[in-house]
């Protein structure tokens, strides 16, 4: 273990002085401004209308409510309407506003959508050129030169990977919060939120709800996240490792990763699609009892789907990384 | 060829030895049991063209490749087998010297001493001043010259303080001045009881810097001995410049040890005769050259040069693989 640490400050080293980090946190400090104004707009807009988010819940049921009776919506529409419904009533009944607007609970709405797409993202802009890039540098041969075992070459590069995907979580909770409670102010950490919705088809079981405190819930929240960007960070490396160019292996594991997302918005009738890894990248959505992308999903089920491909990732990644020939 | 018994002699004491190596990639020889060995404090050539197998061999030696069979002994450890002892004991450059262009000089060299025990930061200064980069050593590589970023190379493989340096066609893309500094600078580190294993396309390259030399072409190890067995018995052209060249020619034709040779009977590169072209072209049998000289006086002609020539590396090879000459 002694001679991993410093293999491990090597790489950790590397990724900061590419500035890969730093790009991430650019990205960050663009894009959340431009969402926290969205969502102001929207509350703006709201506030003009509804003098009380209670009559804006009520009015919400009931565009739910009418879009059920219409004969033109898909019956898969339906059934997230139905279970919106059920949920949104047991808010009203529990005299809690599930949106409040406050940094929290944007934060809150923001990892939950960034969580597919945008977080995948930025690991990937910290994954893919792990192995790749120090192949089209040349560098890899000065690095598997040095007696040091190979794996442990790989193993350093992966702490250092989820290293900077804990970081880059963390940066996007504090951003997000900082920036946008300039707008919305700071409040909101002890609101309750309402999570353990059970569904069982189109019925939501709210035996198993219980309330939990914002702070405890966005925690919960990181932490799913946090598996799934980890996940995507060890697939991203097993392509690295397979993969010469960075640029191909960008490009390979983005398209997966947006192809589950089409997929779980349109697949719900194609049962096996559950098992992609892609699709069950949004463990978050369990939290707040969304309904599953196919039906059957449950968050023990995504969080076992998602830990055997990290699994096979890392078998790959290692197999192939200790035997393989450099050849260029 | 002496260097087989030569070689089961030597192989305790060497640094480096390599024993029936192979590779098939793709279903395909690409190496044929290559066997040498380096000895401690020899600058030892590795001579073939491009795509003779030179590089992949030399990437089986440090572990980037693995061999199909055979094995590659350095300091006593199997590469493959203990490449953690093996490779402590190794420097190398492989092709060109690959270093992180966004780090500083001093950042590479600190990013690879932590790659091994026992290299602080007063080695590192150490190989600065011997490769002598002090200047821009906090510099960022991205701003270096391919020059530096080869003496950058050396350092980082100096760092661990080797018994065996190998360098892949060092002289490769380097002028003129550089390739001179190159040479004294592999002098210097033999002299001090380092080895040193240098690839090269360039048979002038190998005569001049190494003491031993193997020939590889086509995966096979044509030959292996010292530069004067190998290269330059078989290098000796001799062109002789006179002013009176039909006298010089008749007389030249009359002696035994001297053979003349025409158009297209020798190997020698064009740019070599097209500065002398009006250069009668020879063999000569060794030492004669002296007594041809005082026959040419005396028979009243001026000499005003005579040259001796090495031939092409294919010629080289012809004459390796027609004679006995093959290991």
């Amino acid at each position: 273990m002694s001679n991993l640490l410093p293999l491990i400050q090597n790489e950790t080293l590397k990724i900061w002085k590419k500035k890969r980090f730093f790009v991430i946190l650019f990205i960050l400090a663009i894009l959340i401004p431009i969402f926290t104004y969205a969502q102001m707009r929207m509350a703006e807009n709201n506030k003009d209308k509804f003098t009380d988010w209670r009559s804006q819940l009520i009015q919400q049921i009931a565009d739910y409510q009418n879009a059920l009776t219409s004969d033109r919506i898909p019956e898969e529409w339906k059934q997230y309407r139905r279970i919106m419904v059920q949920q949104l009533t047991y808010y009203l009944e529990n005299d809690v506003d599930p949106s409040a607007p406050n940094a929290v609970t944007f934060t809150r709405g923001f990892m939950n959508n960034a969580v597919t797409l945008f977080i995948p993202l930025l690991v990937l802009a910290i994954g893919s050129d792990l192995i790749s890039g120090e192949r089209s540098s040349g560098t890899i041969k000065m690095l598997l030169t040095r007696p040091v075992r190979r794996w442990k070459i790989l193993l350093s590069k992966l702490v250092a990977l989820i290293f900077y995907i804990s970081l880059t979580i963390i940066s996007t909770l504090i951003l997000c919060y900082a920036i946008s409670g300039v707008f919305f102010g700071y409040g909101g950490w002890k609101l309750p939120v309402f999570t353990g919705f059970i569904i069982n088809g189109a019925e939501v079981d709210t035996s198993g709800v219980h309330a939990v405190p914002h702070w405890l819930y966005i925690l919960m929240q990181a932490g799913l996240a946090w598996f799934s960007a980890v996940i995507v960070g060890l697939l991203a490396m097993m392509v690295s490792v397979l993969v010469r160019s960075t640029a191909a292996s960008i490009v390979t594991m983005m398209a997966t990763i947006i192809a589950g997302t089409i997929l779980s918005n349109m697949a719900a009738a194609w049962d096996s699609a559950k098992y992609i890894f892609s699709v069950n990248l949004q463990l978050t959505s369990y939290l707040e009892g969304a309904p599953p992308p196919i039906e059957g999903m449950t968050m023990l089920f995504s969080v076992g789907v998602l830990a055997v491909w990290g699994l096979i990732a890392l078998i790959i990644s290692f197999g192939v990384f200790t035997k393989q020939d450099i050849l260029n | 060829m002496a260097t087989d018994t030569q070689r089961s002699n030597r192989s305790d004491a060497a640094v480096l030895s390599v024993e029936g190596l192979r590779k098939r990639i793709k279903g395909k020889w690409i190496i044929h049991e290559v066997s040498f060995d380096v000895r401690p404090g020899e600058i030892f050539g590795f001579l073939g063209p491009n795509g003779s197998g030179k590089t992949t061999t030399i990437r089986m030696l440090v572990d980037l490749i693995k061999p199909t069979g055979g094995k590659v002994m350095i300091g006593g450890y199997n590469v493959q087998k203990q490449p953690e002892q093996a490779l402590r004991h190794v420097g190398c450059i492989v092709e060109n010297p690959e270093v992180y262009p966004y780090l500083s000089g001093w950042e590479n060299l600190d990013h690879f001493a932590r790659m091994q025990p026992g290299i602080g930061q007063d080695r590192i200064q150490e190989v600065v001043d011997i490769v002598g980069m002090d200047q821009r050593i906090h510099d960022k590589v991205k701003t270096y010259s391919l020059g530096m970023r080869q003496r950058l190379g050396i350092a980082q493989a100096l760092l661990a303080r080797p018994k065996l340096l190998i360098l892949d066609e060092p002289t490769n893309g380097l002028d003129p001045k550089g390739i001179k500094e190159l040479r004294e600078f592999v002098r210097m580190l033999a002299s001090q009881g380092m080895s040193l294993f240098i690839s090269s396309h360039l048979l002038s390259e190998i005569q001049l810097m190494c003491d031993r030399v193997a020939i590889i072409n086509g995966g096979r190890v044509l030959a292996v001995g010292t530069v004067s067995e190998l290269i330059d018995e078989n290098a000796s052209y001799v062109l002789w410049q006179v002013d009176r060249r039909e006298q010089a020619v008749a007389l030249l034709s009359g002696l035994q040890e001297v053979t003349l040779l025409g158009q297209g009977e020798h190997g020698i590169e064009d740019a070599v005769l097209t500065a002398i072209p009006d250069a009668i072209i020879t063999t000569v049998a060794p030492g004669a050259i002296p007594g041809i000289v005082q026959k040419l006086v005396a028979g009243g002609i001026g000499v005003e040069a005579v040259q001796k020539v090495s031939p092409t590396l294919e010629e080289l090879f012809l004459k390796l693989t027609e004679g006995e000459g093959i290991v």
